[in-house]
């Protein structure tokens, strides 16, 4: 029973997503309308913001889907239209936004916080190795005494 | 007992960068057209379909363009102070009404007969604007939404200030509530309008 509904849930959504595809195939055009793909799996829709515009149903997408779709009828390259809508809507439509001053803390940060891991797994393991390297030193004569004595009086007489 | 501060405090440095995160709007997306010129358009003028306004006509004045639909929920929200806003008068407000037929969810635009849907648009846009009060100093109407793509809309209502050289001076998404108008808009137009 349960099996049966996650598979129709499954089923429904394939079916959902699907719809923006079917819009494409209807299409003339299957060369341009590869690259619309292409490009539309590149960038975001800014009203569902989780969704490319290529999988999004929202108004905004379709109409988007719609420029892109009489921009590349008009013979204007990928980075044309790319250029379009960053223009318009930041660089925040974009998928892989670029390299620079207010994006380096989103590119570099995930490889700082692996430096920071792992400069400080370092720190850490030098630490523990030193300390028992302490640990394990041979015991000063006075200790040795002690223990000798410690030892004796645990002995059962 | 050092080390557990530096864990504690690595932890509370996290727990300040989530929260500020999370308390970040998501939907505030700077917009890239603040700076540069007011992108062009020519368009019908509500109730005046024959006659035309470009952002040209505005040059060397200080003015606001809101984004706005008779179908956009927060529109409603918003319009009460935008009507206040008007009422002090010297700020021109110049309505875009986006894609007033087909953007709204509750039309199928591919019934709407062939040139009906401009006639219908117009009717939609002033009944809407005479029960609500009309706070614009004009309308024009972006049928398509194109001009909405131009300007990077992407969900009514948005407001723009626009300066005396047409340049764009701020973009704000969502409705204008009396604190955003208080306290961000007013400010920026007096200070352009010196």
């Amino acid at each position: 029973m349960m099996r049966a509904l996650i598979l129709s849930l499954c089923l429904a959504s394939t079916v959902a997503f699907a719809s923006p595809a079917n819009e494409a195939a209807t299409a003339a055009d299957p060369v341009a309308e590869k690259r619309l793909q292409a490009l539309s799996k590149e960038l975001r829709c800014l009203v569902c913001q989780n969704e490319t515009i290529a999988d999004s149903n929202a108004e905004l997408a379709v109409d988007l889907r719609r420029e892109i779709r009489g921009m590349i009828k008009n013979g204007q390259s990928d980075s044309q239209i790319i250029d379009f809508l960053v223009a318009r809507y930041g660089d925040f439509v974009l998928y892989r936004p670029p390299v620079k001053g207010n994006t380096l803390l989103l590119w570099g940060g995930p490889i700082a916080m692996l430096l920071i891991g792992l400069l400080s797994l370092r720190a850490y393991l030098r630490r523990r190795s030193s300390r028992m390297d302490a640990q394990e030193a041979p015991l000063s004569a006075e200790d040795t005494q002690r223990a000798d004595a410690l030892l004796k009086e645990l002995e059962p007489k | 007992m050092n080390r557990y501060y530096w864990i504690l405090g690595a932890f509370a440095a996290l727990v300040v960068l989530l929260a500020v995160g999370l308390n970040l709007n998501p939907r505030d997306v700077p917009s890239p057209l603040v700076g540069k010129p007011a992108p062009s358009f020519k368009l019908a003028i509500l109730d005046k379909p024959d006659q035309t306004m470009t952002p040209q006509d505005m040059t060397g004045k200080v003015w606001l363009l809101n984004v706005w639909s008779s179908w956009c929920v927060s529109c409603r929200q918003e319009h009460p102070v935008l009507v206040e806003f008007a009422k002090r008068g010297g700020v021109p407000l110049i309505g875009l009404n986006y894609k007033e037929v087909r953007g709204d969810g509750n039309i199928d635009i591919r019934r709407i007969p062939e040139g009906q849907e401009v006639p219908l648009a117009h009717k939609r846009a002033s009944e809407w604007l005479a029960e609500h009060g009309n706070p614009y100093t004009l309308t024009v109407m972006d049928i398509d939404g194109r001009v909405g793509i131009d300007y990077g809309v992407y969900g009514v209502p948005e407001t723009y200030v626009i300066d005396k050289a047409g340049v764009i001076r701020m973009k704000h998404t969502g409705p204008i509530t009396p604190d955003v108008l208080s306290g961000k808009i007013l400010p920026l137009v007096g200070e352009l309008s010196k």
